[in-house]
């Protein structure tokens, strides 16, 4: 790996400022269920910049980039007046223009080769390589003409939704609840969309059309599946988008060599993509409230606390008739309640640590006083739910007790009090069973 | 420009080469129409997109895979497996993010559809670099020369098509009543996640198929518009998939014509801009639901709707002058002035309804003297017999409706006249049977065929 700080902090800094421009607008595409839009814009914009060029016959980057951003404004008036008159899907109606203006541009390109140097493939795979190597000197300081866009379009960016914040926010969630605010929602829409046009042509002309996309998308929907507050969610897809794009470029000249020995690096743009995307998959599977993995664990936890619970239960019930059971409580806990004896095990041993069982000898084992009070709440409250559900539901007795048997776990001592009260505190069960005090 | 003879050898398939091209894209289109239409209906248009997308590290990956074991990189069999099942992996991926956490499956196509492309760019990085080999037109794999198709992508395409036909029809109810109501379906115990499965499998074949034969914009035209087309002209899905394909294959057909026959026409890109033509056609002129059709629709019942009111505003006001139930005779003959009273509504508006309604000879102009055709407010209005009639129909049904509303949906005598307004234009016979039947009880009156006293009192 050979690091030239005058190419690849430049590199890392224009790939930075990318991420940043690109993540603010990305995340209200990602609420508003618009995040195919940076796709379709990317590849509509062709025959904007075909017009522009064929029109000023210059390749002047002012013209170009009006005519890529009204482009880009076409396809989602387009897609709109398709969805809204034609009553075509959304997701149809957007494949449709886009494709169809992409076409457009690659035929006025095709038809004026003579006199248009113009390659449809340059404008989709703008590197960022070689972005940084075009500099500029405002202010006497050298930079990548690139970087110098992404700045200020992100200033931009960052004035427009720290202005608008609410009005962007409102419109996003409940765009009735913005209107009756008096906040014109279709305003705030079209506004959203011309800041996603300005910024997609901004930046895939400086660092290449797959870049944009992914930094639109994929930080904004990371940052969504770790919090549930917008605020919050804006400022980590800013910090998601900036670790890619620097990862992503120490990734691209480190990790080909790895593989690939005769390979020194590969395209910076790719691997921030990758690299977004592997930070997405770890939010995905570790995100504290939404991960796949804590929800797993939870899931575990609630079921194994339902499983001491039940085994509580269960030796307070064979302790009602001593001597009349000799079955083990695991055992009856596979056979009836088809729990596993490897969980079963567990949720013994864990509630002899928790002193609320002893061991007798052997798979023996007989509640403690707390264990006692803990195992007379939860029998209390299932034969009270019997009784409940019997006398104002009118359950058939079959069903009495599957039901008495979910709710128990759910049961509060307040709740409890309440039961026994609207059945006048019943000395029985339905099915002739004690209920304890 | 082309001559007659020229479009004529074209059009019937004479040169071996355009024969090739012009059949091998209509019957892509009509693959792509078939199995589009389904994912359409499933709300999963771009799933296209994102899949032919997720197919260029498919690519890479087999291209390097081959050279590692010593093969030819661009052995196209081996190209095609790893695009098929990259992008097979990229919509399990879509499927999962959207099943594992609470993201939409547009933000989950979008996130599939960019990391998968930029690791295939990524890798296509690499190939680049990499010393030696035959690797040089890779990235063309993706957008296809339409122009220069073979005999075996003619033979690609063709297997593609039966087995996406085979699997529709074979699977056609199945399919119908997934994209009708999946919900349903699966409470009919039927495998809707295999399914779906089969489809997103299918529009993988045509994908990879499409891709390399001409290229990836127009694979994922070919799959979105004509189903979209052809929703315009049919509520029924079995009309809908013909259509579909019909609408297809015309765009592959017509458009790799058009660019046999001009110098520099894409033809991938044709075929785009003439699937797209086909579907704004069909956008405003579909019979179901197209533009035009609709409007005109609306227009027709908005008409009819304002001559009820006019008809009745005469049958009401003559009755408020007379007390009962009107005859030929004793009408009264009204003014614009007087009619434009009974209702708020616009003078044009009512002028115009007045003008239909003397053309369909249910109004007739009372005295002659009182203005020509320039100046119409003069003029005083009489119904004709025949409007009497109408009239006297339109005036009962909305009582029925109104004296319905009132006995059954508690609503105000005050209010009711407002609320029947909004219902009572699309009453039948049968309808009309109904409500009698229904209000027998509280309204004897209603079984004698006359007009039964307005429930509330008429300003």
């Amino acid at each position: 790996m050979t690091w030239t700080p005058a190419i690849d902090n430049w590199i890392v800094a224009t790939g930075v400022m990318a991420a940043l421009a690109c993540a603010l607008p990305g995340n209200f595409l990602v609420l508003r269920r618009m995040s195919m839009m940076g796709d379709a814009i990317t590849h509509a914009v062709l025959p904007g910049l075909a017009v522009a060029f064929l029109m000023t016959s210059s390749r002047g980057s002012v013209t170009m980039f009006v005519g890529a951003v009204l482009a880009g404004l076409l396809t989602t008036l387009f897609t709109q007046w398709v969805e809204r008159f034609g009553r075509v899907d959304g997701n149809a109606a957007m494949g449709v223009v886009f494709t169809t203006l992409f076409a457009v541009g690659l035929i006025l390109i095709v038809r004026s080769a003579d006199h248009v140097d113009l390659d449809p493939s340059c404008v989709l795979y703008g590197s960022i390589e070689q972005a940084v190597l075009d500099t500029v000197r405002p202010f006497g300081i050298a930079m990548p003409r690139a970087f110098l866009t992404l700045l200020i379009v992100f200033a931009i960016n960052a004035i427009l939704f720290g202005v608008f914040y609410k009005e962007f926010k409102l419109s996003a969630f409940d765009p009735a609840l913005a209107t009756t605010l008096g906040i014109n929602a279709t305003v705030m829409h079209y506004l959203l969309m011309i800041v996603v046009a300005v910024t997609t042509v901004a930046a895939f002309e400086a660092v290449g059309s797959i870049l944009v996309i992914a930094m639109l998308i994929v930080p904004p929907a990371t940052a969504r599946l770790l919090t549930d507050r917008l605020g919050v969610m804006i400022l980590l897809s800013l910090v998601l988008g900036a670790a890619s794009a620097g990862l992503g470029h120490v990734g691209a000249i480190t990790v080909p060599s790895m593989i690939f020995p005769e390979v020194s690096d590969t395209t910076t743009a790719g691997v921030i993509a990758v690299v977004a995307g592997l930070l997405f998959v770890m939010a995905l599977l570790l995100s504290p409230r939404h991960g796949v993995i804590s929800r797993a664990v939870h899931r575990w936890q609630l079921n194994f606390h339902i499983v001491k619970q039940d085994v509580l239960g269960l030796v307070y019930r064979l302790e009602e008739h001593p001597g009349e059971h000799e079955q083990a409580v695991q055992r009856i806990l596979q056979d009836a309640m088809d729990v596993r004896p490897m969980v079963s095990h567990w949720a013994i041993g864990r509630l002899v640590r928790e002193g609320l069982l002893n061991r007798m000898g052997g798979d023996d084992v007989r509640l403690t006083e707390t264990g006692r009070e803990h195992a007379t709440r939860l029998v209390r409250a299932h034969r009270l739910w019997e009784t409940y559900l019997e006398r104002h539901l009118d359950l058939p007795a079959g069903r009495l007790h599957p039901t008495a048997e979910r709710f128990e776990h759910v049961t509060t001592e307040t709740m409890a009090k309440r039961l026994a009260d609207s059945t006048d505190r019943p000395a029985q069960d339905p099915h002739g069973r004690d209920i304890p005090r | 420009m082309p001559t007659i003879e020229d479009i004529l050898a074209l059009l019937t398939l004479r040169d071996y080469n355009t024969r090739l091209v012009i059949t091998s894209t209509a019957i892509l289109g009509a693959a792509a129409g078939l199995i589009g239409s389904f994912l359409m209906l499933r709300r999963r248009s771009l799933m296209g997109d994102a899949l032919s997308h997720a197919t260029l590290p498919g690519i890479a990956i087999a291209f390097l895979v081959m050279v590692a074991v010593g093969g030819e990189g661009k052995y196209l069999p081996g190209l095609l497996a790893g695009a098929a099942i990259a992008g097979l992996i990229g919509v399990g991926c879509v499927v999962w993010i959207t099943r594992l956490s609470h993201l939409r499956d547009d933000t989950a196509m979008g996130i599939v559809l960019s990391v998968f492309f930029g690791l295939g760019v990524a890798l296509l990085g690499v190939i680049q670099n990499l010393p030696g080999g035959n690797k040089a037109g890779l990235e063309s794999f993706i957008y296809g020369k339409t122009a220069s198709m073979v005999w075996s992508d003619f033979v690609l395409i063709c297997g593609a098509a039966v087995v996406c036909m085979v699997m529709c029809l074979l699977f056609y109810k199945e399919l119908k009543s997934l994209c009708f109501d999946a919900n349903y379906a699966r409470s009919w115990g039927l495998p809707t996640g295999l399914l779906d499965a089969m489809v997103l499998a299918l529009v993988c074949v045509v994908v990879v198929i499409g891709l390399q034969a001409v290229g990836l914009i127009l694979i994922i035209a070919l799959l979105i518009t004509p189903p979209a087309a052809a929703r315009f002209w049919t509520h029924r899905l079995g009309m809908m998939l013909v259509l579909s394909v019909v609408i297809g294959a015309a765009s592959g057909y017509l458009g790799s014509a058009v660019s046999a026959l001009f110098p520099r026409m894409p033809a991938g890109a044709i075929i785009v801009v003439v699937a797209a033509i086909l579907f704004l056609v069909s956008m405003l002129m579909g019979p179901a639901r197209g533009v035009l059709p609709r409007v005109w629709r609306g227009f027709v019942l908005q008409h009819s709707v304002l001559r009820q009111h006019v008809l009745r505003a005469f049958y009401e006001m003559n009755e408020s002058a007379h007390e009962g139930e009107l005859t030929e005779v004793e009408q009264t003959q009204l003014s614009i002035d007087r009619l434009m009273a009974a209702r708020s509504w616009r003078r044009t508006q009512l002028l115009r309804a007045l003008r239909a309604a003397r053309r369909e000879g249910l109004v007739e102009v009372a005295s002659a003297s009182g203005g020509d055709d320039e100046n119409m407010d003069g003029r005083v209005y009489r119904l004709t017999d025949q409007g009497l009639v109408v009239a006297a129909r339109n005036v009962r049904n909305h009582r029925l409706w109104e004296m319905y509303l009132i006995a059954h949906a508690d609503i105000a005598p005050s209010h009711v006249d407002r609320d029947a307004d909004q219902v009572e234009h699309v009453l039948g016979d049968e309808m009309v049977a109904r409500l009698e039947e229904r209000l027998r009880r509280e309204y004897p009156e209603v079984l004698l065929p006359k007009v039964p006293i307005s429930p509330h009192v008429i300003e």
